[in-house]
């Protein structure tokens, strides 16, 4: 008999996720094509006091950006209960091709976008974030040359006494092509030459953290916010990133994060964008912990 | 209404033959490009480099390995707990058994990835040692653990379904009970585990972003089980983002999915060959 109550339960709660996600889909479609409240405020940096904002507004992309697009969606539905913001991760390249083929408002990049998309999007620069090579604790150096770290990148060096640690093998953890990360990498680290075919490859940001924490002897390379105090953020050229070194022009491994929208951003995506560059929100406490730095920092 | 349902069966047949038709047309797109045997056969896959270079045999090689282990892993337990549950549990301890086993479908992949990764992976690195504990060996325990509830209900079901005096016979005759379950239920009950094992095997062949978390991926046969590797659906989902439609890079890989979509239509029509031999008894 409960095996009864079971199917039937079953079936009522599939039937249910079905309505509701044929529910959301008609909500997206009538939000994505036509904001219902356009924001008169947002031009003076200050969204919270305008009208409310409603509508749907899809972002993906940058796992590096992720966590400051998040908390901003968070706290932008709070201020406005009508909106409603979606931040899924992917990999830069994905966000790019996301935002040009209509698959998301907004799409997240560590770096800028290829040519054949540039002239079809518009460009957000949002902040700076630091990005750091990560080893695992049992790693004994702390700091590297950067022609050390290419050299460990695109695996001429396989050893860590090779760069005067200790006898154990190098293991490296990457991302996949599609990652801005790994092109940023690609272009500070290795002069734009080929990482090594060898080690792993991570999907985002949080599993290329999780896989350096977990694997002795590894090397990975991830933005601020994913180091925790179970990996070592390597020092470059006896430099770490700081506020400071970064402006000076002493550590070299940061991205500029660029948020881009098809053609230019109208109704609730502007009202978004708005708020997460307004100064209002950089310069909360959680924001500033987790160590994205002001777009204005780095004169381009 | 009864247009309705016409409608729908018209639709659902759309749909899924359009799938095949696409992933078909795409895939053998790349035979322009490139040759049957260097696809097939050839372990050099470097699409990115100046020369680029399709050979997905490594690919292919490792999926089929990881399926197989992942297979062997997991029968002997899904079996011993289908006849516990069927033949040995009381009522009511099957009546809490059957749902928690079940409720295993439910949980998401990337739940069960994010274990491996950090609970599978560094425990068979630090084991085997000289090495990370990345590869095939913690893609198939994860993926045995996965197939778990769905090769344990059919068997439990299959061997449910046996008509009683099969075993009331073997008992006159003296049989223990262990004799029973191993001589005459088992066998008797084959076909409906076989078609278990065969849905089992083809989700572990289709799943992605669990395995995409404990194996690797570097694009290599791997030199032993716990060497890093990629699979066919690791292969596709690590680089259809960024390759652009049309080239042949993304044929590739869409002649991957069509290999996968042969694998699983193999499977299927096995099942229903198995049914078909049962129902002559």
């Amino acid at each position: 008999m409960s095996k009864k109550w079971f199917g039937l339960a079953a079936s009522v709660v599939l039937a249910a996720g079905v309505l509701s996600a044929c529910g959301n889909k008609d909500e997206n479609a009538g939000a994505g094509s036509s904001p219902s409240t356009a924001p008169t405020a947002a031009a003076s940096n200050q969204p919270s006091q305008g009208p409310e904002v409603t509508g749907t507004v899809t972002a993906s992309g940058s796992t590096a950006l992720q966590p400051l697009v998040q908390l901003a969606a968070q706290d932008f539905m709070a201020k406005n209960k009508g909106a409603n913001i979606q931040v899924t991760g992917g990999g830069s390249g994905t966000g790019v091709k996301n935002v040009a083929d209509g698959v998301s408002n907004i799409g997240n990049s560590d770096v800028e976008a290829a040519a054949e998309y540039k002239d079809k999007l518009v460009d957000h620069i949002v902040c700076i974030a630091p990005f750091a090579l990560i080893v695992n604790n049992d790693v004994t150096i702390d700091s590297v040359t950067k022609q050390q770290a290419a050299d460990i990148f695109s695996g001429k060096i396989t050893n860590w006494k090779e760069v005067g640690g200790k006898d154990a093998k190098i293991n490296l953890v990457h991302r996949p092509d599609s990652s801005g990360s790994r092109k940023l990498v690609q272009k500070i680290i290795l002069d734009g030459k080929d990482f090594s075919k060898e080690g792993v490859t991570q999907d985002s940001s949080k599993t290329v953290a999780e896989a350096v924490t977990q694997g002795a002897g590894s090397i990975g390379y991830v933005d601020v916010p994913y180091i925790t105090d179970k990996v070592k953020a390597l020092k470059i050229d006896g430099v770490a990133y700081s506020k400071d070194t970064i402006k000076d022009g002493k550590y070299p491994l940061y991205g500029v994060e660029h948020m881009y929208t098809k053609g230019e951003a109208t109704g609730a995506t502007k009202a978004f964008l708005d708020f997460i560059m307004s100064k209002e929100f950089f310069e909360k406490p959680e924001v500033q912990k987790m160590g994205f730095l002001p777009a204005d920092l780095v004169k381009k | 209404m009864r247009w309705v349902f016409v409608g729908s069966a018209i639709l659902v047949a759309a749909v899924i033959f359009s799938i095949i038709l696409f992933v078909g047309f795409q895939g053998t797109q790349t035979f322009k490009d490139l040759s049957f045997a260097e696809f097939f056969l050839s372990t050099d896959w470097s699409p990115s480099s100046e020369q680029p270079r399709f050979g997905a045999f490594p690919f292919l090689y490792s999926t089929l390995l990881m399926t197989l282990l992942a297979v062997v892993l997991s029968v002997p337990l899904a079996l011993s707990g289908a006849v516990f549950m069927a033949k040995i549990a009381p009522k009511w301890m099957r009546e809490i058994l059957r749902p928690a086993a079940d409720l295993f479908v439910g949980i998401p992949s990337v739940v069960y990835g994010l274990i491996g990764l950090t609970v599978i992976v560094p425990f068979l690195g630090k084991t085997f040692g000289g090495g990370l504990g990345y590869g095939i060996l913690p893609a198939s325990i994860i993926l045995a653990v996965m197939i778990l509830p769905t090769i344990m209900s059919i068997s439990e079901d299959a061997l449910r379904s046996l008509p009683g005096r099969l075993e009331e016979a073997s008992l006159a005759l003296g049989a223990t009970r262990w004799q029973t379950i191993w001589r005459v239920l088992l066998p008797a009950a084959r076909p409906g585990i076989l078609t278990g094992v065969i849905l089992g095997m083809g989700r572990a062949i289709g799943e992605t972003m669990a395995v995409f978390m404990v194996i690797g991926n570097s694009p290599k046969i791997p030199g032993s089980l716990l060497d890093s590797t990629t699979v066919l659906t690791t292969a596709i989902v690590k680089d259809m983002p960024n390759t652009f439609y049309g080239t042949t890079w993304n044929n590739a890989l869409y002649l991957m999915a069509l290999v996968l979509l042969v694998i699983s239509l193999g499977l299927i029509l096995l099942i229903r060959i198995i049914a078909k031999r049962s129902e002559l008894k």
